[in-house]
């Protein structure tokens, strides 16, 4: 007997996997619309932002070059704080992300000690931690590069980490049973595995410490970005002008750079 | 010789994977294992030379007994003992030299591991080993832009670098195409004659098996049941080998195997 048509009926969702879906979605759009309404928005304000735009770009032009010597300094001080800061934190976060790996990390306290400095690294945004070394050091391009290598431990740490719990297990087992030591073992079988994400990631964190490096003047932490401040404080716009557009070239320039040295790594 | 009594091997609580083995292998001998996935042959290969620690039992090595080694005297008897995968298991980004040097790791002091200089007659030692294989000329090229038939043949000349007294080649033709996998069983066959080796292969396919040792092993659930001359295996010996499931072993051990082997 052929079946009916109602024994064959199909839907794609069973009544209950509907009414659920139904909940869930209900329930976002009550968090959205309720956290919509916490903030407070003082509405002419908004309105009003077009002239206010109109009205900051005709006190920024024509920008003022007159300091740019001044501002070309700066911006290689930016470049370097981004530089020595990658390069003591790529250093320093090999051995974290040893540690930090669950498959060579020595035991369960280095793992441990291991993901806690990756997560306090992280947690804590680079001009946090700049006000912080600011405060130790003082105002300054010091307190930039330690600053910018704490955040970039996290981040290194963790990615390069991940990449020594991806790889490949059987060469290390191949190599364990030739009779090799552990630290061989690491440096033929796991190193040449993780080098080419090491170099991706450590461009790559170049890159975001050059951004990063760039506002780390609002704090007093050296740089670009202190010229930045200065100018917005005397309402110097033709001035914050240049800036923006020397920051606009670095940060297009070490784009550039990072993209062409990741095509070269890998 | 190397000589294995009473080998047993538990993972956590469960039915051991090994029960009671016992199995004597002479020098220069070319020994086939044979048996159904889950077996224990990959196990047994991996407790010889501890990839794998046994539960219990003995494994002597040319009288040397391997069980009980420590760390460092575990690593210097690793270092006579070669091993071939299913896989390869080469370092891809190396180079083939480098990874045939990796046999030598277990020898060399670490600074020359890492400068990658390696002694002048290890250099040579290499060399002429892949020449008699016909790797030599891939000596600069990285190990992945090998076929696998090259690929494997890198992985026999590694664990030959060893200089090793034994042998283990675990399913060592499985990722080959046929022409590469008949090539990689004569090699080894030819090695066991010309090093005087004993030569252990787990391997799936019993024509080659019979084809190229002299002596087949066939294993069920964790035992020995059948040891003998290609020859002696024949319908009956192969159905106690590979007959059944796994699912039917572990409900009703005893009653499988031995309906099994009566068959």
């Amino acid at each position: 007997m052929k079946p009916t048509v109602a024994d064959r009926a199909w839907s794609r969702y069973t009544s209950r996997q509907r009414w659920t879906r139904l909940a869930i979605t209900a329930t976002v759009v009550l968090a959205v619309s309720w956290s919509l309404s916490t903030i407070d928005i003082i509405w002419p304000w908004v309105w009003d932002a077009p002239a206010q735009i109109g009205d900051l770009f005709s006190r920024m032009v024509p920008p003022d070059f007159s300091s740019l010597d001044k501002i070309v300094w700066a911006l290689i001080e930016t470049l370097n704080i981004a530089t020595i800061a990658t390069f003591i934190a790529v250093v320093v976060s090999l051995p974290i992300a040893y540690i930090a790996a669950q498959n060579t990390t020595p035991n369960r306290a280095t793992l441990w000690l291991g993901r806690f400095i990756l997560v306090s690294s992280r947690s804590v945004n680079t001009l946090i931690w700049a006000l912080l070394f600011v405060a130790i050091f003082g105002p300054g391009v010091l307190a930039g590069i330690i600053a910018i290598m704490f955040r970039s431990l996290g981040f290194l740490g963790k990615l390069i980490g991940e990449a020594i719990e991806e790889i490949d297990q059987r060469p290390v087992e191949a190599l364990e049973a030739t009779g090799a030591s552990h630290a061989k073992v690491v440096l033929y079988a796991i190193v040449p595995q993780v080098i080419p994400t090491f170099f991706a990631v450590s461009v790559l964190r170049w890159d975001i410490n050059l951004r990063e490096s760039t506002v780390l003047g609002l704090v007093g932490a050296g740089g670009i970005g202190v010229i930045l401040q200065g100018a917005i404080n005397t309402l110097d716009w033709r001035t914050v002008a240049t800036v923006l557009i020397a920051i606009i070239v670095l940060v297009i320039a070490g784009e550039a750079i990072a993209a062409w040295l990741r095509k070269k790594a890998i | 010789m190397l000589r294995i009594t009473h080998l047993i091997k538990r993972y956590g609580n469960g039915e051991p994977v090994l029960k009671d083995l016992n199995l004597e292998v002479p020098d220069e001998s070319l020994v086939s294992i044979i048996g159904a996935s889950g077996a224990g042959k990959s196990t047994l290969l991996r407790c010889i030379n501890r990839l794998v620690e046994p539960t219990s039992g003995s494994i002597e090595l040319n009288g040397q007994e391997l069980t009980t080694l420590k760390r460092d005297e575990l690593r210097k008897s690793r270092r006579r003992i070669g091993m071939i995968f299913q896989g390869f298991n080469l370092v891809d980004r190396l180079t083939v030299m480098e990874n045939v040097q990796c046999g030598r790791l277990g020898y060399i002091p670490y600074w020359r591991a890492a400068l990658r200089r390696y002694p002048a007659e290890d250099i040579e030692r290499a060399f002429h080993l892949m020449e008699r294989v016909g790797i030599a000329k891939y000596a600069n090229k990285r190990a992945d832009e090998l076929s696998g038939g090259e690929r494997q043949r890198v992985g026999v000349v590694r664990a030959l670098m060893q200089n090793p007294e034994i042998l283990l080649a675990d399913e060592p033709t499985a990722s080959l195409d046929p022409v590469s996998s008949r090539q990689i069983m004569e090699l080894l066959q030819n090695l066991a004659d010309e090093l005087k080796l004993p030569v252990l292969i787990n391997i799936h396919n019993v024509a080659e098996a019979k084809e190229f040792t002299r002596r087949i092993v066939g294993m069920r659930f964790g035992r020995l049941i059948f040891d003998g001359k290609p020859s002696d295996l024949d319908d009956d010996a192969m159905d106690a080998v590979y007959s059944g499931t796994p699912s039917d072993e572990r409900e009703d051990t005893g009653a499988a195997f031995t309906r099994a082997v009566t068959q």
